[in-house]
């Protein structure tokens, strides 16, 4: 770890100012992700500024939906009625990541700006275009079992480890945040993480020093019909090899409306717009959903490694519209 | 018995889970300076410079070291030595030692370090690697013949990735120097082995050297050999001339104590029809490191097994740019394991008989390599009682056949054997007049409870409560042990304990003949329980043993006690033996696989602890389940780099990836091996489950998986 100035902010103003005055500064939420980095000597900020003694770990309702503080904790979130009666598949995401005690010091906040855990990016003697821009991509050719089968480009094809925000993009959620001045300004979900496209070091939309302060989600009728289907190396504490996020609204069998998110597929939450379109309006049968998943994953561009996931995507849609529409009697 | 045989709980339990219990980086020492280990980033090649000017500017930073400046070893054998000179011989060797007042002041110098390397081109992969010959047992029969003229024959390849031993406690040592002697707290299976090491290496004597280690955090192996860190610590601290302490991370230890090796199996079984085994050629070849040759014998675990007449076990080693491979739970046998009992699971197929039934037609009833009688093998009781207790008989034979909702289900068997051993060992007991007892030996604790069963041993032979017994180990200063592997460690330790109890008891039973009118008692009749020696046939023969200390003029006696395995073992084969059952249940569309339910029944002599005995059952059964689906240290060939040097991307089961598992224990009354008839099975519980889960997937999907991990991509 490199000598650092550590600062603790009173006010989310002081906070951003801070950050934004230092190109090398970072906030410090919960910590469960830059310490390791830091550690590891990837994340290199020359100040931390603490915001954990910000007043932003409100868990309410809000026009009907719910407004999750970005450092209400991850086992907070989960456990909230609001959460657990209204969107449970939120509930279901958070508690299928990380362990017990990271999600008891891990922020909603923080969760979104989780970095990919490729052991490239891990490894500073490795090439890696996110953490060094244009030493390389050592993943391309490298061991790349867990790597993106969509929209990665030939600079990165790390994954986006989170699975809370698989269910947020689902969610059609917004990301509320704020810079030095003190504007305010809302961020579709969709828009919020990025594909790496020539600049994978940017994980994100955010500007230097524009904090998150909140993640809404509007009013929806998915509850009784959704499902976040994680498939994994291990039962527990494992990441991703392929997850989907799915919800579903249907008059009889079928369907009004539909969300399709993906996880550990590509560099962001991987809305499936293509299977949702497809299932508007059709009966919620198997067939259908196989037929929705066929299209979504027609698209993808799996690597030597990972060609297992594009199948494996395939059933794992189809699974999670099926646990979302019948649950167990799937 | 009054303590042999029942359950006891561990008696450092509560020292340990309230942190009094000291590992090796936990002692405090004053004025200790700290060393972060620098790593080379190639796999093969020189050092053509190495710039420390940045880093030695850094506060707190006291002193570097590297090949350039450091501490030459005075003797040398073929094990890896950090610094010795600028060759690059595995990618992550350690290029330097960066010494400062704190941790972190180290670590962030040590990243400043900058080397210059001359490349050379490196191989990591053990198919391509050049090989040596290593063959361990003789050809027995005519193999090739016999394999040619059998009804049926089956032929299969299985590979095993390297593995890591990735016990909960890094590495550590802390060394500190008076004038030529060195003292150092170390994470070690056998001080004694790091004792010899470092005297050799310093070229200063053994006496000179101390090394405690009295309690680590699992080891499994990976501190069996010395490693390379305790003798950099202390040549930093002699150079310094302050106490050092060096910790590995987590990431070092995967290059810093060796490994599992790769290995590729191939064996060939022809049989008759009605199913007898009538030739195997078990061909093996382990990736090894350039500069040594380590050896495992994979193909040596079922030669005692089956009663085949034709038997070969070629053995190769692939000398690999990786740093050498060491022991690790069930060294070779696990491997070997999973080859032979994946295969006769094969067989079994392809005869359609029973894989139960298949390894009783081929039951060896003596030691076909020397025709030598078993000293005891319940293993035909271990199917039985295993079988029934798991309902083996429901088992439908057809794979696909069993199925639970959209779960395929599979029922697997496999059979585990490991070597009863027992090596010279020697312990020192000192019961004292007040009715306590301190027993020493410099063996270690590991985790299997050592410092429990040793003391239950002394306590039962000196008739004292275990709570008046102080056992200490882990410690130079006390009697020679061997190291702590080979699940050799009780009937090892244990029958010195019960040889030197014994002797007390024939001292103390001499001065009662002598004072107290024992005449006509033999020492045979006679017992020491709650303070008294008296005879268990004559009542009126009693005497306390205050007494007869007091009437001599003694306030304790010392025995020092060495055990030796006994020449009869000679005229037998002495092996602990096991039988796995499985079940597993398959989601076929997302290939995860859940181990539902083990049932374990092992033949491993007398049990002397259940509870710590049940314990390491149980462990060594999780370990397979996470050797057969999960565990793989992958490596990047272009760089010749492990790749998944973390416990995040190195999978170990998860407390949600261990269902049902039960262990039996079939008592065997074996007196040949030693008098309290010690089996070990810190190894022998983990040896067939790998093969048996592999087997219940098979059961299951009717996929063969010969390739370990079976993972998530394998079954889709």
């Amino acid at each position: 770890m490199r000598p650092f100035k550590y600062e603790r902010a009173t006010d989310a103003a002081a906070a951003t100012k801070a950050v934004s005055a230092n190109s090398s500064a970072k906030f410090l939420a919960g910590g469960t992700n830059i310490l390791d980095l830091m550690k590891e000597d990837v994340e290199r900020p020359t100040a931390l500024i603490d915001i954990t003694r910000l007043s932003l770990s409100q868990i309410r309702s809000a026009n009907g939906g719910v407004s999750l503080g970005a450092l209400a904790k991850n086992t907070d979130t989960a456990n909230h009625p609001l959460v657990r009666q209204n969107f449970p598949l939120l509930s279901m995401a958070i508690l299928a990541g990380a362990s017990g005690q990271i999600r008891n010091m891990a922020t909603n906040g923080g969760n979104l700006l989780q970095r990919t855990r490729c052991p490239y990016f891990y490894d500073v003697a490795m090439p890696c275009n996110k953490r060094e821009p244009n030493s390389g991509c050592a993943a391309m050719e490298g061991l790349n079992r867990m790597h993106a089968i969509f929209g990665w480009s030939e600079k990165c094809i790390a994954v986006y480890p989170s699975d809370m925000a698989v269910a947020l993009a689902a969610l059609d959620a917004t990301v509320k945040v704020q810079d030095a001045n003190g504007k305010e300004r809302t961020i579709n979900f969709g828009d919020f993480h990025r594909l790496p496209e020539n600049s994978p070091e940017k994980d994100t939309n955010l500007t230097n020093g524009e904090l998150i302060t909140s993640i809404e989600i509007p009013k929806n009728n998915f509850a009784g019909k959704s499902y976040y289907l994680k498939v994994r190396d291990r039962a527990s504490y494992a990441f991703a090899l392929v997850s989907v996020a799915a919800a579903l609204e249907t008059n009889g069998n079928k369907i009004k409306n539909v969300r399709i998110a993906m996880g550990g597929v590509a560099h962001k939450p991987w809305r499936a717009m293509e299977a949702e379109k497809m299932l508007v309006g059709k009966e919620a049968t198997e067939a259908n959903f196989k037929m929705a998943a066929e299209a979504e994953m027609k698209n993808a561009k799996p690597l030597e490694h990972n060609k297992f996931k594009v199948e494996l995507g395939k059933r794992a849609i189809v699974r999670a519209l099926s646990m979302a529409m019948n649950g167990d009697k799937a | 018995m009054r303590y042999i045989g029942k359950e006891m709980s561990r008696v450092d339990g509560v020292a340990k889970v309230t942190g009094q219990a000291k590992y090796a980086a936990e002692f405090q020492v004053k004025n200790v300076a700290y060393g972060f280990i620098v790593q080379s980033t190639i796999a093969k090649g020189s050092i053509k410079s190495i710039d420390t000017s940045e880093a030695e500017k850094q506060s707190g930073v006291i002193k570097i070291f590297t090949h350039l400046n450091s501490v030459k070893r005075k003797d040398k054998d073929d094990a890896f030595c950090a610094l010795q000179n600028e060759k690059i011989v595995f990618n992550g060797q350690p290029i330097a030692l960066v010494v400062a007042e704190s941790f972190e002041q180290a670590r962030f110098a040590a990243r400043l370090v900058k080397a210059e390397y001359l490349k050379e081109a490196h191989l990591t992969e053990t198919e391509k690697a050049p090989t040596v010959d290593s063959r361990g047992g003789k050809v027995r029969g005519n193999p090739k013949e016999a394999l040619q003229n059998a009804a049926v024959r089956i032929s299969a390849e299985y590979t095993i990735p390297i593995e890591h031993h990735n016990p909960m406690e890094p590495h550590a040592a802390i060394a500190m120097w008076d004038g030529d002697k060195l003292s150092i707290f170390d994470k070690s299976q056998g001080v004694k082995e790091v004792q010899r090491h470092l005297a050799k290496s310093f070229g200063i004597a053994t006496e000179n050297v101390s090394v405690v280690s009295p309690f680590v955090g699992g080891a499994f192996g990976a501190s069996l050999n010395p490693n390379y860190y305790p003798f950099l610590t202390a040549a930093a601290a002699r150079e310094i001339k302050r106490p050092v302490k060096v910790n590995y991370t987590r990431r070092q230890m995967f290059t810093g104590h060796g490994y599992r090796p790769y290995t590729i199996q191939k064996v060939q079984i022809g049989a008759s029809k009605d199913g007898k085994l009538q030739a195997i050629i078990h061909e093996a070849i382990g990736n090894t490191s350039t500069f040594e040759d380590f050896s495992e014998t994979p193909n040596g675990f079922g030669r005692t097994l089956y009663n085949c007449p034709n038997y070969d076990t070629p053995y190769k080693l692939a000398k690999t740019d990786l740093p050498t491979p060491t022991w690790m739970r069930a060294p070779g046998a696990v491997s070997g394991a999973f080859a032979i009992e994946s295969a006769i699971d094969e067989l079994a197929y392809e005869l359609k008989i029973d894989p139960l039934q298949l390894r009783i037609i081929n039951y060896a009833e003596k030691d076909p390599d020397t025709g030598k009688p078993f000293s005891s093998k319940a293993l035909m009781e271990c199917f039985k009682q295993g079988a029934a207790k798991f309902g083996w008989e429901k088992r439908k034979p057809e794979p696909r056949s069993m199925r639970d909702g959209k779960w395929l289900v599979g029922w697997g068997t496999a059979t585990g054997t490991w070597g009863a051993m027992q090596l010279p060992a020697s312990i020192r007991i000192t019961l004292k007049a007040d009715g306590t007892a301190n027993v020493g030996s410099a063996t270690a604790d590991i985790g299997p409870g050592t410092y429990t069963v040793i003391t239950m041993i002394a306590a039962e032979f000196l008739g004292i409560s275990p709570e008046k017994v102080k056992f200490e180990l882990g410690d130079t200063k006390l009697p020679n042990a061997p190291v702590q592997g080979g699940s050799f460690t009780t009937a090892s330790v244990g029958s010195a304990a019960h040889g030197a109890a014994l002797n007390i008891k024939k001292k103390l039973f001499d001065f009662a003949v002598r004072d107290f009118g024992f005449a006509g008692v033999s020492v045979e009749d006679t017992e020491m329980a709650k303070g008294f020696l008296f005879s268990k046939k004559d009542n009126s023969k009693s005497v306390a043993i205050a007494d007869l200390m007091k009437k001599n003029n003694l306030t304790e006696i010392v025995e020092n006690y060495t055990s030796m395995p006994s020449k009869e073992r000679n005229n037998y084969t002495s092996m602990a033996h096991g039988a796995q059952f499985v079940e597993v249940k398959v989601d076929e569309d997302l290939g995860i696989i859940k181990v539902t339910k083990v049932i374990e029944a092992t033949a491993v002599g007398k049990i002397m602890n259940p509870k710590t005995s049940h314990s390491q059952e149980m462990g060594g059964i999780v370990w397979g389940i996470g050797m057969a689906l999960q565990e793989q240290t992958e490596i990047d060939h272009r760089y010749g780099k492990m790749m998944t040097t973390n416990l995040a991307d190195y999978h170990i089961p998860s407390n949600a990836d261990v269902h049902t598992v039960e262990t039996d224990f079939i008592e065997e009354d074996d007196k040949i091996i030693n008098p309290l008839g010690i089996k070990g099975m810190g190894e022998l519980c983990l040896v067939g489950i790998p093969a048996a889960i592999a087997n219940a997937v098979f059961h299951a999907t009717g996929k063969r998986i010969r390739t370990l991990p079976i993972t998530i991509d394998k079954i889709l």
